[in-house]
C-alpha cells in the first residue's frame, strides 16, 4: 500500500515540478496549521481555542507589563544609583508597607488571571452533549481513527506522506497524511484517545486540544470546528524514534459532505488518484528537489 | 563546645595550612574546599560534555531536514543526554557541590562539613554515576541503536517495553548513583547548617546563601528518595517476567510513573535556582553597598517556595487526562508559587535602591540573572494555566521557559557565583576585560538561542524533534545561529580560566577583594583560605538587627594577625 502511494507520488512530483505544486492540490480545501515563520498563536477554529487566545493574550498583556515594569526599574536604579551618582549608599533595609503592597499586588494579578482561567479549563474539559464520537488510536508510529458510532464504517490507519509525496498532493511535508481523520463542521465531537503501546498525544493546535495516548487508558476530549478546511497537528508525547514523524490530519467537511461520507462506508479518498503515472521519473524528482 | 577566642591557640603557625601529598589530597580529600573545587571541575566537564550534545542538536536544527544526524534515534539520545547530564551533572555540582561546599561552612563560621568523609563519598560517587551515563551511549537501547533516548523524563513505557537495551539499565544504575551522591550531600549539608554555626550566628543572622541551601538540602533529601524509588520500579519493570508497576497490560498504571517523576521533578527546578538566588543575593548586597532589604521577607520566601513547590508537580501534566477538579487545584497550587518569587525579585531591586552600585563582572552576571529570571518566571505563570497550557504542553515555548530559568537562571548564577568567588576560592584575580567579553557574549548567545523559541511554540512546534515542517524553519536558523555566539563565549570562559591561572603570581588578592560590601564571614580570612580556617571560632556580634552578620571586633583583630603570621 505504502510502496504504491510512493512510487505513485514519486512520478506525480515531476509532474508537479513542471506545472507548478498547488495546481495540483486535492480536494484538501483551505489548509490550517502552523504559519510560515509564524511568532504567534495559530488561528483559533473552535470555541475553545477562541477562549483559549483570550486567556493567553490576557496573561500576556499582565506578564509583558511586569516585565517591562522590572526592566524599567532596573535600568533606572542603575542609573541614579551608580556609584559615581551615589557615593554614599543607604542602609535602608525594611519597608513594611512596600514589603505588604509588592505581595498584595501580584495576589491581585493572579486572580484576574484565574478567573478566566478556570473557565477556561471547565469548558474545554467537561465534554458538552457530543453528536459524533471518533477515536484516535496512537501506534508505532501513526494513528488509527475509527467511528464507534457507525458500525458500517471501518477503522483506517492514517500514515504520514513521504516528503516527495507531499509535494505530490500539494500538502505540507511533516503535517500531511494520507488519510484524514474527516468529521463534520458545526458538530460537538467527542474524541476519545488511547494508544497500544508507548504514549503519545493527539494535539490540534487550532482546535486548542491536546490529549495524551496512553495504554490502558482512554481518555476523552472534545471539539467542535466551525469552519471547514484541513487542519493540521503533530504528536506531542515522546514515543520513539518516529516521534517527529506521525502528524494529525483533520479534515472538516460540511455536515452533509459527512453524511455522504458515512453512508459510502468511510473509505479514505485516494490523495494520488488522478495524479499522472510515470514510473521512471522518482529519482528525478528526488534529485530536483533537494 | 564552643571554642572561645584565645582558648584553642595553635601551636604552630603552620598548622592550618598544612596540606597532605597530591594524590591523598585530592583523591581522599575530606577537605570542604577541595572537595567543592573538585565538584568545580566536575561540572566544568560536564559542561562541556552537555554543551556539545546541545551544540550538535542545535545543529540538526537549523534547517527542515535529517543532515547532520544519521538517525533520529542519535537525535533523541543526545537530548536525553543533554537533559540529564545538563541537571545532574552541571548544575547540580556546581551550585550545591562546589559553591555550597566551598562557602556554607565559612559563611556559617565552621571549620569544615559535619561528615567530611561522607562529602568524599558523595563527590566520588558522581564520576562514577557520569561514567556509567557515558557508557550508556555505546550499547544498545532500542531496536533503532545504541543509547536510550526517552528524554529526561524517563517515561514507561517507552522506557522499559519501548528501550530493551541495556543502555536504560546503565543510565538508571548511574543516576542511582548521583541521586544518592545527592542524599548524602543533603545530610552533610542539614546537619552542617543546623548544628555548626558559630557562636552567635542564629539561624536568622545567618547568609542567605546559607539559607538557599539549606531549603534546597531539604527539598533534595525529600524529592530525592522518590526519584530513587521510581527508578528503582523501572528496572525492575524492565526484567523479564519482572514487576508491572507501570506495565497496563498487567495490571500496572503508566501515568503513576508520571506522579512520582514529577513529586521529584518539580522540587528539582526550584533546587537547581534556589542556591542561585542565594548567590545573587550576595552579590547584589555587595556591589549595592547595602545590606539585603527584607532578609526575613527573601529567607521566608525561599522556605515558602520550597514547601509550595512540593504541591504542584500534576502542571507538569495537565494533559495526561486528569480530572477538571484536579486541574484547577494545581493551577491554583501554581500561580501561589509566583508570589514569593515576586517577593525575591522586589526585594533584590529594593536593595540596589539606594545604593552606591559598581557594575562589576559578577554584578553584571547577577543583574543579568534578575532579568532574565523574570522573562522565564513569567512565561511560567502562563504556562500555569491548564487551559493554555494545552496548547503550550510539550511545545518549544515550555523549552523557551526553562531555558530562561535554567540556562540563564541557574547557569547565570553559577557564573555570577563564580567571578565573584573566584579570587577567594583560588587567591588571584582574572582579568576583567576578558570576563566582560564572556559575559556579553553569552548574554547575547543564550537569548537568541532560546527567546525564538518561544515563537515556535506559539506557532505549534512540538518538542524532541529531529525534522519539522517547512513553517518553522526561520525561527530555528536564528536559535541556530546563538548556538554560536554561544560557543564563542563558553571558548572566551575558558580563554579567561587560562589566562588568570598564567597570570596568578601577578594578580594576587587581599582578604577582602571587594570592599566594604562585602560583609559575610569568607571576606574575613585569607584568599585562598588557609587548608583549615576558623580552628578558632569567630564570634558572630549580638545586635539586634538581622541585616547582616558582624564579626566580633576583637575575633577580627586576632583573625588579621593569625593571617599575617601564617603567609
Ligand atoms: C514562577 C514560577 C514558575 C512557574 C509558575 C512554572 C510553571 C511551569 C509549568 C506549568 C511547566 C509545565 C509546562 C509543560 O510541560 O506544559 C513548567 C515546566 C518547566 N519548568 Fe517551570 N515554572 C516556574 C519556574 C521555574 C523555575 C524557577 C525552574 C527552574 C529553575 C523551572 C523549570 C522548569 C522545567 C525544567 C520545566 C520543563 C520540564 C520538562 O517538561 O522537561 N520553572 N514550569
Ligand atoms: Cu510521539
Ligand atoms: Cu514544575
Amino acid at each position: 500500500m505504502r510502496a504504491k502511494h510512493a512510487v505513485t507520488a514519486l512520478s506525480a512530483g515531476l509532474l508537479a515540478l513542471v506545472t507548478g505544486a498547488h495546481a495540483l492540490a486535492r480536494d484538501v480545501g483551505d489548509q490550517y496549521g502552523p504559519e510560515a515563520n509564524g511568532w504567534f498563536l495559530q488561528d483559533a477554529a473552535t470555541p475553545v481555542m477562541e477562549d483559549l487566545i483570550f486567556v493567553h493574550n490576557l496573561v500576556q498583556v499582565i506578564i509583558t507589563g511586569i516585565v517591562i515594569v522590572v526592566f524599567g526599574l532596573m535600568i533606572y536604579i542603575c542609573l541614579r544609583f551608580r556609584e559615581s551618582k551615589n557615593p554614599v549608599p543607604s542602609k535602608t533595609s525594611h519597608n513594611t508597607l512596600l514589603e505588604v503592597v509588592w505581595t498584595i499586588l501580584p495576589v491581585v494579578l493572579l486572580v484576574i488571571i484565574a478567573v478566566p482561567s478556570m473557565s477556561l479549563l471547565y469548558k474545554q474539559d467537561r465534554l458538552p452533549e457530543t453528536e459524533l464520537t471518533v477515536k484516535a488510536v496512537g501506534g508505532t508510529w501513526n494513528w488509527t481513527y475509527s467511528y464507534p458510532d457507525f458500525e458500517n464504517v471501518e477503522e483506517f490507519v492514517s500514515n504520514p506522506l513521504d516528503e516527495t509525496q507531499a509535494k505530490a498532493v500539494g500538502q505540507p511535508y511533516l503535517l500531511a497524511t494520507d488519510a484524514p481523520l474527516v468529521v463534520p463542521v458545526n458538530t460537538k465531537v467527542k474524541v476519545l484517545v488511547t494508544s497500544v503501546n508507548n504514549m503519545h498525544s493527539w494535539a490540534m493546535p487550532a482546535f486548542g486540544v491536546k490529549m495524551d495516548a496512553v495504554p490502558g487508558i482512554i481518555n476523552e476530549t472534545w471539539f467542535e470546528v466551525t469552519k471547514e478546511g484541513t487542519f493540521y497537528g503533530q504528536c506531542s508525547e515522546i514515543c520513539g524514534i518516529r516521534h517527529y514523524y506521525m502528524p494529525i490530519e483533520v479534515k472538516v467537511v460540511s455536515q452533509s459532505e459527512f453524511a455522504a461520507y458515512i453512508a459510502s462506508g468511510g473509505e479514505p479518498e485516494d490523495k494520488f488518484a488522478g495524479l499522472d503515472l510515470n514510473e521512471t521519473s522518482g529519482a528525478v524528482m528526488t534529485a530536483a528537489n533537494r | 563546645m564552643v571554642a572561645l577566642p584565645g582558648a584553642d591557640i595553635p601551636v604552630t603557625h603552620s598548622h592550618d595550612d598544612e596540606k597532605p601529598g597530591f594524590f591523598a589530597r585530592w583523591f581522599y580529600s575530606t577537605n570542604h574546599k577541595d572537595i567543592g573545587t573538585l565538584y568545580l571541575i566536575f561540572g566544568i566537564i560536564s559542561g562541556v560534555i552537555g554543551g556539545y550534545l546541545s551544540f550538535m542538536m542545535r545543529m540538526e536544527l537549523m534547517s527542515p531536514g535529517i543532515d547532520v544526524f544519521d538517525s533520529a534515534h542519535t537525535y533523541l539520545v543526545f537530548v536525553t543526554m543533554h537533559g540529564l547530564i545538563m541537571i545532574f551533572f552541571m548544575v547540580m555540582p556546581a551550585l550545591i557541590g562546589g559553591f555550597g561546599n566551598w562557602f556554607i561552612p565559612i559563611m556559617i563560621g565552621a571549620p569544615d562539613m559535619a561528615f567530611p568523609r561522607m562529602n568524599n563519598l558523595s563527590f566520588w560517587l558522581l564520576p562514577t554515576a557520569l561514567i556509567c551515563l557515558l557508557v550508556s551511549f555505546f550499547v544498545p537501547g532500542a531496536a533503532e541503536g545504541n543509547g536510550f533516548g526517552g528524554a529526561w523524563v524517563m517515561y514507561p513505557p517507552l522506557s522499559t517495553t519501548g528501550s530493551p537495551g541495556p543502555a536504560f539499565d546503565f543510565i538508571i544504575i548511574g543516576l542511582l548513583a548521583a541521586g544518592f551522591s545527592s542524599i548524602f550531600g543533603a545530610i552533610n549539608f542539614i546537619t552542617t547548617i543546623l548544628n555548626m554555626r558559630a557562636p552567635g550566628m542564629t539561624m536568622h543572622k545567618m547568609p542567605l546563601f546559607a539559607w538557599a541551601v539549606l531549603v534546597t538540602a531539604f527539598l533534595l533529601l525529600l524529592a530525592l528518595p522518590v526519584l530513587a524509588a521510581s527508578l528503582f520500579m523501572l528496572l525492575t519493570d524492565r526484567i523479564e517476567g519482572g514487576t508491572a508497576f507501570f506495565d497496563p497490560a498487567r495490571g500496572g498504571d503508566p501515568q503513576m510513573f508520571q506522579h512520582l517523576f514529577w513529586f521529584f521533578g518539580h522540587p528539582e527546578v526550584y533546587i537547581m535556582i534556589l542556591p542561585a538566588f542565594g548567590i545573587v543575593s550576595h552579590i547584589i548586597s555587595t556591589f549595592s553597598r547595602k545590606p539585603i532589604f527584607g532578609y526575613l521577607g527573601m529567607a521566608y520566601a525561599m522556605v515558602a517556595i520550597g514547601v509550595v513547590g512540593f504541591v504542584v508537580w500534576a502542571h507538569h501534566m495537565y494533559t495526561i487526562g486528569m480530572d477538571v477538579n484536579v486541574k484547577a487545584y494545581f493551577v491554583l497550587a501554581t500561580l501561589v508559587i509566583a508570589v514569593p518569587t515576586g517577593v525575591k525579585v522586589f526585594s533584590w531591586l529594593a536593595t540596589m535602591w539606594g545604593g552606591s552600585i559598581r557594575f562589576t563582572v559578577p554584578m553584571m552576571w547577577a543583574l543579568a540573572f534578575i532579568f532574565l529570571f523574570v522573562i522565564g518566571g513569567v512565561t511560567g505563570v502562563m504556562l500555569a494555566n491548564a487551559g493554555v497550557d494545552t496548547y503550550f504542553h510539550d511545545t518549544y515555548y515550555v523549552v523557551a521557559h526553562f531555558h530562561y530559568v535554567l540556562s540563564m537562571g541557574a547557569v547565570f548564577g553559577i557564573f555570577a557565583g563564580w567571578y565573584y568567588w573566584y579570587g577567594k576560592m583560588f587567591g588571584h584575580d582574572y582579568n576583567k576585560f576578558l570576563a566582560k567579553v564572556h559575559f556579553w557574549l553569552f548574554f547575547i548567545g543564550v537569548n537568541v538561542i532560546f527567546f525564538p523559541q518561544h515563537f515556535l511554540g506559539l506557532n505549534g512546534m512540538p518538542r524532541r524533534y529531529v525534522d519539522y515542517p517547512a513553517e518553522f524553519a526561520l525561527w530555528n536558523e536564528v536559535s541556530s545561529w546563538g548556538a554560536f555566539i554561544t560557543l564563542a563565549s563558553v571558548v572566551v570562559f575558558f580563554a579567561v580560566v587560562i589566562e588568570a591561572f598564567l597570570m596568578r603570581n601577578k594578580r594576587q588578592v587581599g582578604n577582602n577583594y571587594w570592599g566594604e560590601g562585602a560583609t559575610t564571614l569568607e571576606w574575613t580570612i585569607s584568599s585562598p583560605p588557609p587548608f583549615h580556617q576558623f580552628s578558632v571560632l569567630p564570634r558572630i556580634d549580638g545586635g539586634s538587627d538581622h541585616d547582616h552578620t558582624e564579626v566580633d571586633e576583637a575575633y577580627a583583630r586576632r583573625l588579621g594577625d593569625e593571617n599575617a603570621t601564617d603567609i
